[in-house]
């Protein structure tokens, strides 16, 4: 039950954080979603044992962050959350991939502990910029943006009713599982048995409830499309922010950063 | 069982992705052409009552364990296959942005698993024909059990697959086949018994909604989505290879590669060359035969790699790559905090 208010809770607090009014919040959503795409891209497009190469596509998250004035640490316990399966899959790589790639003094690295590591970086930056796109941009400007780049309009509208109902579905789950857990001395977890009719009844009322929804739109006008009083104005700051970080991103890419950076610091040592 | 950014290549991920847009498009005017105004209110609840029926735990008899439901098989039953693949479609997608599941660009690898099998492979072919025109308790205990199990084991299959082409993970594919079949039969087998539970219920109580005859929904013909899926296969084969024939993954690959094809013919080599020193300078490990090969070959390859890629076994680099990482981390991070008190002194 503690799950369900979690979810709950973190379903509403990221798309607030949208609400604000800051350097990256007015930049247009469609550049951001163009950057993150491109971001994504690039870094999972290295190879697998690179680890200090993927170093630098950190800039990113921080500057929105700090930027966009997005807690960090709510980012960084969203990530853990939601790493069981990528390092379920992960941890493999150590266990069948011994071959030793390099050594830091004395000890000797294997390729499957880099690319373990590789694939846990590479996890924390994919997810963290689709979690900041949500903080900054806000689910409805992304949705809307989403049907401006011509995705059809039947799955755009049925995202954005959807994300309407589920706090309202998700509180009625919560008040059936507490009812449930009061009569049945507070049981973490519903029976499979009960489990059927629990849910069923969620369903038929989910029903009802969608069929209310659907004749009072229709009395309001509903013509199949849910209008968004909102204007899209791309202007000069938008391009430059697409430029400057898909230059940097590619930059990155071509580049190991790190390697010059540390070389250079190296040769600057007396 | 999400899918991760973190495991997926470009060419994977790129191609799983164009094979869900074409369903979503496809779908969408499926549906556009009978009843889009009646469903879309309907498709969009729905979706949520699958979001929150997920968060409901059950215990799974005799094991002590609990899970969760997938919802697949029961949006298809009560949709039919097109709006199901668009409302499974939404509810992956806001999971995916919400919650971190499965990430942006594996949106398209776990729409295709978790949505394509139930919607346009158990729902039709098993469901459909077990059940018939006349619903019984039986028929929707058999029939969804079945779809269920079945709708899993191809998106695990698929998730195997899509982890083997990406080549990040080293399991292989025995190993993970073993792994994964056996988990999703436990998983699917649950799946089917809960959504026969749940379909039971309603359909008791309100017959109408399990029992609306398919036509009204189209119908699929196996020829359809058999062509359907050669056509992803193909596709997918096709950025494989043309992303792995050369190099095995890369951006720069792919964005200079184009510009060097168009001068293949031409004696110019200038392209070519500076292609080639482009490709030098960002691979790391040139190819993934590295570690396999004999250590006399192993000692070449590094040799010709080290003056300029990191995880080279010279110790000189790897200190400038350790101490350039940390500078690198300390540098974003400073930016970072002056950005912050920047932006709260504006």
């Amino acid at each position: 039950m503690a799950r369900i208010e979690s979810a709950l809770l973190s379903l509403g607090s990221l798309n607030e954080l949208a609400a604000q009014d800051t350097a990256i919040h007015r930049r247009d959503p469609r550049a951001k979603l163009v950057t993150t795409a491109v971001f994504i891209i690039t870094v999972v497009s290295f190879n697998k044992y690179d680890l200090s190469g993927l170093l630098p596509f950190i800039l990113y998250p921080i500057v929105l962050t700090s930027l966009g004035n997005v807690p960090s640490g709510e980012i960084f316990r969203k990530i853990l959350i939601a790493s069981p399966f990528a390092i379920f899959i992960g941890i493999f790589n150590p266990l069948l991939d011994r071959q030793i790639l390099m050594h830091i003094g004395p000890i000797g690295i294997s390729g499957g502990w880099l690319s373990f590591a590789s694939i846990l970086l590479r996890f924390a930056l994919t997810v963290s910029v689709a979690l900041i796109l949500i903080a900054t941009t806000g689910f409805e400007a992304v949705c809307l943006s989403l049907e401006r780049m011509k995705v059809p309009r039947v799955f755009v509208t049925q995202l954005l009713f959807m994300y309407r109902y589920l706090f309202v579905l998700i509180e009625e789950a919560l008040r059936m599982v507490r009812a449930f857990s009061l009569r049945s001395f507070n049981a973490k977890r519903v029976d499979i048995g009960v489990f059927g009719s629990l849910v069923g009844q969620l369903l038929l009322r989910t029903m009802h409830r969608a069929q209310r929804i659907h004749a009072a739109m229709l009395s309001r006008g509903f013509d199949g499309r849910i209008p968004l009083l909102r204007s899209f104005k791309a202007d000069i700051w938008d391009a430059a922010f697409i430029l400057f970080w898909s230059a940097f991103f590619v930059l990155a890419r071509m580049y190991n950063i790190p390697h010059y950076l540390g070389t250079l610091f190296l040769a600057a040592l007396p | 069982m999400h899918m991760a950014d973190a495991l997926i290549s470009p060419a994977i991920g790129g191609a799983m992705w164009a094979a869900t847009a074409g369903l979503t498009v496809y779908s969408a005017r499926k549906l556009k052409d009978d009843l889009e105004e009646r469903s879309v209110p309907l498709m969009g609840v729905l979706g949520a009552f699958i979001f929150a029926a997920q968060m409901i735990n059950f215990t799974i008899p005799a094991t002590g364990s609990s899970g969760h439901l997938g919802g697949g098989m029961i949006l298809a039953i009560l949709l039919g296959p097109y709006a199901a693949f668009l409302t499974m479609a939404s509810v992956l997608t806001v999971q995916a942005l919400f919650f971190g599941d499965g990430g942006l660009l594996a949106l398209g690898c776990n729409i295709f698993n978790l949505g394509f099998w139930p919607c346009f492979v158990a729902y039709p072919f098993i469901y459909q024909k077990i059940i018939g025109s006349k619903p019984t308790q039986r028929r929707i205990l058999i029939g969804a059990t079945l779809s269920g199990i079945v709708a899993l084991q191809l998106g695990a299959f698929g998730v195997v697959l899509e982890t083997l082409f990406s080549g990040i993970s080293e399991l292989p594919f025995t190993t993970f086949v073993l792994l994964m079949q056996p988990i999703h039969l436990a998983i699917g087998i649950v799946e089917g018994l809960v959504t026969t539970a749940v379909i039971t219920f309603v359909w008791k109580a309100n017959p109408e909604l399990v029992a609306s005859e398919s036509s009204s929904r189209g119908i699929l013909s196996l020829k359809q989505v058999l062509a359907g899926l050669v056509v992803i296969a193909l596709f997918t084969g096709g950025a494989l290879s043309w992303f792995a024939s050369t190099h095995p993954d890369g951006l720069e690959w792919a964005m200079f590669h184009t510009a060097g094809k168009e001068e293949l013919n031409t004696p110019t080599d200038r392209i070519h060359a500076y292609t080639a020193r482009i490709q030098g300078k960002t691979s790391i490990l040139p190819d993934y035969g590295f570690k396999e090969n004999s250590p006399a070959g192993k000692a070449e390859n590094t040799q010709a790699t080290t003056s300029e890629s990191w995880p080279g076994i010279s110790a000189g680099t790897t200190v400038a790559g350790i101490t350039g990482g940390i500078l690198t981390l300390a540098l974003a991070l400073c930016i970072g905090m002056i950005l912050r008190r920047f932006s709260r002194s504006d």
